[in-house]
C-alpha cells in the first residue's frame, strides 16, 4: 500500500456534540482517508476472489472461504489464523468464517466512505457509524503497519529518518491516522 | 427452489459435542491502540470498562490475554468478531 499523502496533516480531534461525534477534515485529508480505505476494500475484494467457487454451495446460501492464509502479508495480518498452532483446525475454521470477517471489514469501510464528505468539511457520526469508522481506520493502519514493517510500539520503523522518502510520508500518514482514530475512540469511551 | 436460511444449518463435528471449554486469546501487536483494544473488548465482548481495561493491559504487558471462554461455537464467533475489528485473536482448547 503506497501513498505519498499531503505533507501537512492536522489533527482536529473528534468532539461529542448533541449525541453525535463530529470532526472537520480538509479536502486533501478526506480524499487521503477515502483512498486508503478504498485500497483496503480492493485488497479484500481480491481475497474474496480466492474463495472456491462452487455453485452448489452458493445455492445453499453459505459462502465458504479459502483454506490457506493470504499470501499478501498485509492481508495475512487482516485475516489471521483462528488457531495459533493447529494449522489443520485453522484451515477448516478459515473456510467457515473468513467470509464473515471480510464482510464485517467491508461493511465498516463502506459505512466510513458513505459518511465522509469527499470535498472535505464536517463529519457527523452516530454511535454505529463511529464504531465503523474506528474499525475501518484500524484496518488501514494494520495494512500500513505491515508495509512499514512496524514491529515495536512507538518506535519509528526503518527508512523513515529521511523526511523526503516515500516511507517517511507513509509513516506520517500512519501517525496522523493513529491520532484521528485515537481521538474518536476517546470520545466513544467518554 | 427453496433454500434454508444459513443460520438454521448446523455443522456437525464430533469435537463440538465435547464439553471441554474453549478460550479466545488476544495477542499483543504494535499497531492496535490501547484505547481501541479497550473499546473493542467493551463493545464486542460486553466486558465492563474496568475488566476491558485490565484485559487490554494484560495483552500489552504479558503479550496475550484470555478474553472469553465457553463452547467452541461461541469462541469461533468471538474470534471472528474480534478479527473483524482488527484484533489479533485466536482460539484454543482450555488447558
Amino acid at each position: 500500500m503506497g501513498h505519498d499523502g499531503p505533507r501537512q496533516l492536522t489533527v482536529r480531534p473528534f468532539r461529542r456534540r448533541l449525541g453525535r461525534y463530529t470532526a472537520t477534515f480538509e479536502a486533501a485529508e478526506a480524499s487521503l482517508i477515502a483512498d486508503l480505505v478504498d485500497q483496503v476494500r480492493q485488497l479484500l475484494a481480491v481475497r474474496r476472489t480466492e474463495s472456491p467457487s462452487d455453485p452448489l454451495v452458493e445455492i445453499t446460501g453459505m459462502t465458504l472461504g479459502p483454506s490457506t492464509p493470504p499470501a499478501d502479508p498485509a492481508m495475512a495480518r487482516l485475516l489471521p489464523d483462528f488457531h495459533a498452532e493447529d494449522s489443520e483446525l485453522s484451515a477448516g475454521l478459515r473456510v467457515l468464517h473468513e467470509p464473515e470477517v471480510i464482510a464485517a471489514k467491508d461493511a465498516a469501510a463502506v459505512a466510513l466512505l458513505d459518511s465522509l464528505p469527499r470535498g472535505g468539511g464536517q463529519v457527523r457520526l452516530d454511535d454505529v457509524t463511529a464504531t465503523a469508522w474506528v474499525s475501518a481506520l484500524n484496518d488501514v493502519r494494520l495494512a500500513l503497519g505491515v508495509r512499514l514493517e512496524i514491529t515495536e510500539d512507538d518506535t519509528a520503523p526503518p527508512g523513515t529518518d529521511d523526511p523526503d522518502t516515500a516511507q517517511a510520508a507513509m509513516y506520517s500518514t500512519y501517525r496522523w491516522l493513529s491520532a484521528v482514530q485515537d481521538s474518536l475512540v476517546s470520545v466513544l469511551l467518554d | 427452489m427453496s433454500a434454508p436460511a444459513p443460520e438454521q444449518i448446523e455443522i456437525s463435528d464430533p469435537v463440538v459435542t465435547s464439553d471441554v471449554p474453549w478460550v479466545t486469546i488476544v495477542w499483543n501487536d504494535p499497531v492496535n491502540l490501547m484505547s481501541y483494544v479497550t473499546f473493542i473488548f467493551e463493545k464486542l465482548l460486553g466486558h465492563p470498562r474496568p475488566k476491558a481495561h485490565a484485559l487490554m493491559l494484560d495483552v500489552h504487558h504479558k503479550g496475550r490475554a484470555t478474553v472469553s471462554s465457553g463452547p467452541r461455537e461461541k469462541m469461533e464467533a468471538d474470534v471472528a468478531k474480534l478479527q473483524g475489528a482488527g484484533l489479533w485473536a485466536t482460539m484454543a482448547r482450555d488447558s
